[in-house]
C-alpha cells in the first residue's frame, strides 16, 4: 500500500469531520482510506496540465432572484424537529466560556 | 536606546448589505423580529434545501468594488467554508475564496501625515451567521437564525496601515463610500460594520513582515484604537523578551482592555474550501457593469465641488455636511423644498449637531424629514414662531419627526402678532415695574432687556421679541 | 385490463374517467405490499391512512366534475431521501429516524399535482451511499427475484417495490437508479443533470445527484419524467428546457440511429452472461435498423476514482448539517458542544457513510485539495470531453449497467472497494451530467435479471427513450417475477 495513513491523520480527520471512532474503527479507517487513496492515485497517471477543473458540468451562469420578501414566519414548523427548544430558539450545548 | 518597532496593520471589514432579503432565500433582513421568525428551511439549514443568489447582493458588492477602484472579477464563484458551530446552520458558510467578486483596489485616506493609498486585496460576498444567546437557567446556548443568511461583503485590505489613526481614517473612508452607495448603514455599534484587525510588528527599517495575529470583537473606533495599542505592546514585549508571536485569533475585551487567544483543540482552522456545487458561477458582462457604473452616485469629492459652486455656505459646513450621507441628503432635500441653503445648513450644523452629541447618536440615525425642517424654517421666516419656540419645536421633531405646523398649532405656540393685545400686556408690565422704567429713562439700556423678558414671560414666549422691543421703546 | 397491468397514464385516465376509483387503485397496490413487504423490506415508511385520505379527496373532486392531472389516483412511492411534508423522511439513517420535513421536494410536489397518491417512502442505502441497499439503518431490502440477493442500490427499495408488482413508480435519485433497475428487472432512468429540481432532495453529491423515474416499462418512465421535469427557481442548477415532452418520443422508429458500443465496457471484468445479453440486445436493435459500431470511449477506468473523490468530498460537506442541533438525532450524554457533535454523528451515521465522510474530509483538507479534489475535477473535465467526442459520432451509447447480476446479500459490504468497482459503467454519466436508461435484457442462469444501459448526450433523453422503447417492443414482454396482484 503506497498510502500509509497515520494515527495523527485519522485523529485530525476525525476532528474535521466531527466523528469519534473506536480504536477498532480507527484501524479499519486507516486501512480503508489507504486503499481508496491508492486507488485514487490512479488519477495521477493522467496529464491534466492546462485542464480547467470542472466544478459545474454545464455553463449555467447568473442564476439570480429578485430582492423581494417571499417568506412568512414558519418558526413553529422549523422548530418542530429540534431536539431541544426554548423561547422559540434551538437549544445547543453551551458555547460560552 | 531600545529598538524601534513599526506596526503593520491590515483589516478585514465585514459589512451587512442593506438588502430587503437574505443572500440566498426570501426571508426578511429586518431587525428586531422575535427569534427565528425571519427564517425558512433554507437559512436554518434544513436538509434538501438549496440557495439562490439575491441579485441586489451582487449589485451592491460590485458597486462597492467600483467605488473602491477594484477590478471586477468577470467569472466569479462561491465556495463553501466548512466549520462546525451552532450559529452556522449548515456547518459551512457560503463565501468566496478562489474567485472573489472584486480584487486589487484601493482607497485614499487623509491623515495629519497627508494623503495615503490603502490597497484593497479583495472584496467577497458571503452569508452572516445566526445569533447565540447564553441561557443561564439551562446553562446552554440558544440559537436564533434571524441573522443567518443576511448578506455580507468582506473587504480585505492589504497590510498598508501603520497606526490606529490610519485605520480609523480607512474605516471612515469605507463607511462613507458605502453609505453614499446606499449599500449599508455601516453602524459599528450595531454590527452592520465589523472590523477584524490583523496586526504584526517588525523592527523599523526591515522589509520582512512579522507574525500576525487577528483580533476580533471590535465594535467601536475607540475599541479599535485601544486594541491596536494593546496588541502592539503585547507583541513588542514578547519579542523583547525573546519569545515568539503565535499566529492566532484573539478576542478583544474592551472593558478589561486586553485580548485573549480564542484557541481550542477542536478548532483545526482547516476550512476545506471548495466550489459550492449548488451555486452556478457568476459572469459579469461589460454592458451590465456599464449600467452599474453609470448608476454610481456622486461621491464626496464631487459633492464638495458642487456644494462650493451651488451653495453660498462656508467650506467648514461643506466638510461636515458631506461627511455623512444622511446629513448631505437631508441638506439637499430640505434646500430643494425651501431654497434657503444658509439657514438649512445652520440648523444642521447647530441644533442638529448639538442634539446628536448630547444623545450620543450618529448622523445616520437622524430621523426627521426634510419637509418638516423646511416647514420649520418657513415658519421662522414668516415670524409665525420666534427663535426660542423654533428650537423647542425642533427638539421634538428631532425625537419623533413630528410635523412642526401641527405641533405649534396644538400647543398654541404661534407668535402673537396682535398689537392691541400686546399693547395691553406692555401697559401692565410698565405699570408693574416702575423702577425699571425709571432706570431705562435714566439711560440704563439693560433695564429694557428686563422689561422685554417680563413681557415674553407674560406672553408665555409666544411674542416676537423684536416687535416687543420696538413697541416698548415707543411707549417709553 | 387489470389495474396492476396498466401503465401509469392508462390508470390515470381510467381514474379520471371514473372507470376505476382511486381507492381501488390503492387497494390493489396495498394488497401486493401486504403480501410481500414483510419479506422484501422495500419501504421505510408506509402511509396507508394518508394515501386513502388523499384518494378520498381526489374522488370527491372528480365527482364534483373538477379537473385532475394525468396521474390521477396512480399510487406512487418515493425514495426516502426526497422530503415529504408531514411524512417522515429518513434517508434510511438513524440520524433522521424521526425527521418530519415541513416542505415537499419539488419533484414530489409535481407528482402530487399530477394527481399521484404517495403511498410511502422506499428503502435505500443510507444517504444513498452504497450499491446494494444493505447500508440502510432499517435493514436490507431483498431482491424479489431471488430473495437471498440484493436489489442493488442505492435505490434498491424503489426498484424492488416496482419489481415486486407494487406498481407503479418510484421517483428516484442519483447514479443509483439504473443499477438497481437492472438488478430487479425494471426500467430506470437518470435524466440530464438539471432536468429535475433537486429542491427537497437530501443531498449526497450535489454536482452528481439527479432525480429520475423507475418503472415497469419505458412508457411509465417517460411519462413520469415528463411530469417531474421542471425549471425550478428554488434550484439554481435547474435548467430551463423546452423539450421535456418525453412521451412524444415513445415511437418505434430507430432506422439509422447510430449506436456506439464502447469496447472498454466489454473487457474481462464483465460477466460472460451479461456480455452475451447486452450484445444480443445490440443485435436486436441492429435488426430494427440501427447502425451499431464498436469504438474506444477512453478514460473508463478513471471514472471511479474521480467519482468517489468528488462524491465523498461533497458528501462530507453536505452531511455536516446533521449535528444534533436543529433536527434529527442528538446524543444526550455528551460533555460540551464538540463532544455532542462527535457522539451524535458517530452514532447517527452508519459505517459506509462515515467511511465516505472521512475520505471526503481528507481530500479537501489543507495540503491535499489540489492533489485529490482539484485533480478529480480536471479528470471529470476530460471524461466529459471524451463523451463529447463520442456523441459527435453516435446518437446513443449502448453497454451493460453493471458487471454482474445482483450479488448475494452480505457479499459486497466486506470489501467496499470491490463494491465501488461495480459502479464502473454507470457513474461516468453522473460525472458528465448525461442521461442514461437501464432496460431489462435478459436473465442469467440463476434467474436474475440483466440490464442494458443506453447513454445519451446532454438533453437528448428523447433518443434514449426512442431506442429503449423500440428495444422493449422488439424484445417482447419481459418475465415478471412472482404473481401480479
Amino acid at each position: 500500500m503506497a498510502n500509509i495513513i497515520s494515527d495523527e491523520t485519522i485523529e485530525y480527520v476525525g476532528i474535521l469531520a466531527k466523528l469519534e471512532l473506536s480504536e477498532q474503527e480507527k484501524e479499519q479507517a486507516k486501512k480503508d482510506m489507504g486503499r481508496m487513496l491508492d486507488y485514487i492515485d490512479k488519477l495521477g497517471e493522467l496529464d491534466t496540465e492546462g485542464v480547467e477543473p470542472m466544478s459545474h458540468v454545464f455553463p449555467v451562469e447568473n442564476v439570480l432572484r429578485e430582492d423581494t420578501v417571499t417568506n412568512t414566519d414558519v418558526r413553529e414548523e422549523l422548530l418542530a424537529n429540534a431536539p431541544g427548544e426554548k423561547d422559540g430558539m434551538f437549544m445547543a450545548p453551551r458555547t460560552f466560556e | 536606546m531600545g529598538k524601534q518597532y513599526e506596526t503593520v496593520i491590515g483589516l478585514e471589514v465585514h459589512v451587512e448589505l442593506a438588502t430587503k432579503t437574505k443572500i440566498f432565500c426570501g426571508c426578511s433582513t429586518a431587525f428586531g423580529g422575535a427569534p427565528n421568525t425571519h427564517t425558512c428551511p433554507v437559512c436554518t439549514g434544513m436538509p434538501g434545501t438549496l440557495p439562490v443568489l439575491n441579485k441586489q447582493v451582487l449589485e451592491y458588492a460590485v458597486s462597492v468594488g467600483l467605488a473602491a477602484n477594484c477590478e471586477i472579477t468577470r467569472y466569479s464563484k462561491f465556495d463553501r467554508k466548512n466549520y462546525f458551530y451552532p450559529d452556522n446552520p449548515q456547518n459551512y458558510q457560503i463565501s468566496q475564496l478562489y474567485l472573489p467578486i472584486c480584487q486589487n483596489g484601493y482607497v485614499e485616506i487623509e491623515t495629519e501625515d497627508g494623503v495615503k493609498r490603502i490597497g484593497i486585496h479583495e472584496i467577497h460576498m458571503e452569508e452572516d451567521a445566526g445569533k447565540l444567546i447564553h441561557d443561564e437557567w439551562e446553562d446552554c446556548t440558544l440559537v436564533d437564525y434571524n441573522r443567518s443568511g443576511v448578506p455580507l461583503i468582506e473587504i480585505v485590505s492589504e497590510p498598508d496601515m501603520r497606526n490606529a489613526q490610519e485605520v480609523i481614517a480607512y474605516l471612515e473612508k469605507l463607511r462613507l463610500l458605502i453609505q453614499y452607495l446606499g449599500a449599508s448603514d455601516c453602524k459599528l455599534q450595531e454590527g452592520s460594520m465589523r472590523a477584524d484587525v490583523n496586526l504584526s510588528v517588525r523592527e523599523a527599517g526591515t522589509e520582512r513582515l512579522g507574525t500576525r495575529t487577528e483580533m476580533k470583537n471590535l465594535n467601536s473606533f475607540r475599541a479599535i484604537t485601544r486594541a491596536i495599542e494593546g496588541e502592539r505592546e503585547r507583541q513588542i514585549e514578547l519579542l523583547e523578551s525573546g519569545e515568539e508571536v503565535v499566529q492566532e485569533t484573539r478576542r478583544w475585551d474592551d472593558t478589561k482592555g486586553c485580548s485573549y487567544a480564542m484557541r481550542s483543540k477542536e478548532d483545526a482552522q482547516d476550512y476545506r474550501y471548495f466550489p459550492d456545487p449548488d451555486l452556478p458561477p457568476v459572469r459579469i458582462e461589460e454592458a451590465w457593469l456599464e449600467k452599474l457604473r453609470a448608476a454610481l452616485p456622486e461621491f464626496r469629492t464631487e459633492k464638495i465641488e458642487r456644494y462650493r459652486r451651488e451653495y453660498d455656505i462656508p467650506d467648514y459646513d461643506i466638510e461636515i455636511l458631506t461627511g455623512s450621507k444622511r446629513l448631505a441628503d437631508l441638506f439637499e432635500e430640505t434646500v430643494s423644498l425651501c431654497r434657503e441653503p444658509k439657514k438649512v445648513s445652520n440648523w444642521l450644523m447647530g441644533e442638529t449637531m448639538r442634539l446628536l452629541k448630547e444623545k450620543g447618536m450618529e448622523p445616520e440615525e437622524l430621523a426627521f424629514s426634510p419637509a418638516h425642517l423646511a416647514a420649520l424654517i418657513e415658519m421662522t421666516d414668516k415670524k409665525e414662531i420666534n427663535g426660542t419656540v423654533a428650537k423647542e419645536v425642533f427638539e421634538v421633531m428631532f425625537e419623533t419627526d413630528t410635523d412642526p405646523r401641527r405641533y405649534v398649532e396644538e400647543k398654541g405656540l404661534k407668535t402673537v402678532n396682535d398689537t392691541a393685545a400686546l399693547q395691553k400686556i406692555l401697559e401692565k408690565v410698565i405699570a408693574d415695574n416702575p423702577q425699571s422704567v425709571e432706570d431705562y429713562r435714566n439711560g440704563k439700556q439693560k433695564a429694557l432687556g428686563f422689561l422685554v423678558g417680563q413681557t415674553m414671560k407674560a406672553m408665555q414666549g409666544k411674542a416676537d421679541p423684536a416687535l416687543v422691543n420696538q413697541m416698548l421703546r415707543e411707549m417709553l | 385490463m387489470k389495474i396492476m397491468e396498466m401503465t401509469a397514464l392508462e390508470l390515470g385516465k381510467a381514474v379520471r374517467e371514473k372507470e376505476i376509483a382511486a381507492k381501488e387503485a390503492l387497494e390493489a397496490v396495498f394488497r401486493v405490499i401486504e403480501k410481500k413487504e414483510e419479506r422484501l423490506n422495500c419501504y421505510v415508511t408506509l402511509d396507508r391512512e394518508g394515501a386513502f385520505e388523499r384518494a378520498r379527496k381526489l374522488q370527491e373532486r372528480l365527482s364534483q366534475g373538477m379537473e385532475a392531472g394525468p396521474l390521477a389516483g396512480v399510487p406512487v412511492a418515493v425514495k426516502d431521501n426526497l422530503c415529504t411534508k408531514g411524512m417522515r423522511t429518513t434517508c434510511s439513517s438513524r440520524m433522521l429516524e424521526n425527521f418530519v420535513p415541513c416542505y415537499t421536494a419539488e419533484a414530489v410536489r409535481r407528482l402530487e399535482e399530477a394527481g399521484a397518491l404517495i403511498v410511502g417512502k422506499t428503502n435505500m442505502d443510507e444517504f444513498a451511499m452504497g450499491s446494494t441497499t444493505e447500508t440502510s439503518a432499517f435493514g436490507a431490502t431483498r431482491n424479489p427475484w431471488q430473495e437471498e440477493h440484493v436489489p442493488g442500490g442505492s435505490s434498491g427499495g424503489s426498484a424492488a417495490a416496482v419489481a415486486a408488482g407494487a406498481r407503479f413508480l418510484g421517483s428516484d435519485t442519483g447514479g443509483s437508479i439504473r443499477q438497481p433497475a437492472s438488478f430487479c428487472g425494471v426500467v430506470g432512468m437518470k435524466p440530464t443533470y438539471g432536468t429535475v429540481s433537486r429542491y427537497g432532495l437530501i443531498a449526497y453529491g450535489s454536482s452528481l445527484d439527479q432525480i429520475g423515474p423507475l418503472g415497469r416499462n419505458v412508457a411509465d418512465c417517460a411519462a413520469l419524467l415528463e411530469l417531474i421535469s421542471t425549471w425550478d427557481k428554488k434550484d439554481s442548477t435547474s435548467i430551463d428546457r423546452k423539450d421535456t415532452d418525453f412521451t412524444s418520443a415513445l415511437t418505434e422508429g430507430i432506422r439509422g440511429m447510430r449506436i456506439g458500443l464502447p469496447k472498454d465496457y466489454f473487457t474481462e471484468g464483465l460477466a460472460p452472461q451479461v456480455k452475451r445479453s447486452v450484445l444480443a440486445a445490440a443485435e436486436l436493435l441492429k435488426e430494427r435498423g440501427a447502425e451499431i459500431e464498436e469504438f474506444d470511449l477512453r478514460l473508463v477506468e478513471y471514472a471511479i476514482p474521480a467519482y468517489y473523490t468528488i462524491a465523498s468530498a461533497e458528501a462530507s460537506s453536505n452531511l455536516e448539517r446533521f449535528d444534533g442541533v436543529k433536527y434529527g438525532l442528538r446524543a444526550e450524554d455528551a460533555n460540551g458542544l464538540h463532544d455532542m457533535y462527535k457522539k451524535t454523528r458517530s452514532r447517527g451515521f452508519g459505517e459506509e457513510v462515515k467511511r465516505r465522510i472521512m475520505l471526503g474530509s481528507f481530500v479537501l483538507s489543507s495540503g491535499y485539495y489540489d492533489a485529490y479534489y482539484l485533480k478529480a475535477l480536471k479528470v471529470k473535465a476530460l471524461i466529459k470531453r471524451a463523451f463529447d467526442e463520442a456523441f459527435a459520432k453516435y446518437d446513443v451509447i449502448l453497454g451493460p449497467v453493471a458487471p454482474t447480476s445482483a450479488p448475494r446479500l452480505g457479499e459486497s459490504l466486506c470489501d467496499p472497494l470491490k463494491m465501488y468497482l461495480g459502479d464502473i459503467y454507470t457513474i461516468s454519466a453522473n460525472l458528465a451530467g448525461l442521461p442514461g436508461i437501464s432496460v431489462p435484457c435478459g436473465l442469467d442462469e440463476e434467474g436474475l435479471p440483466i440490464g442494458m444501459q443506453l447513454l445519451g448526450n446532454c438533453f437528448e433523453e428523447k433518443k434514449l427513450i426512442r431506442t429503449a422503447y423500440a428495444y422493449e417492443k422488439a424484445r417482447g414482454a419481459f418475465a415478471v417475477c412472482g404473481e401480479v396482484g
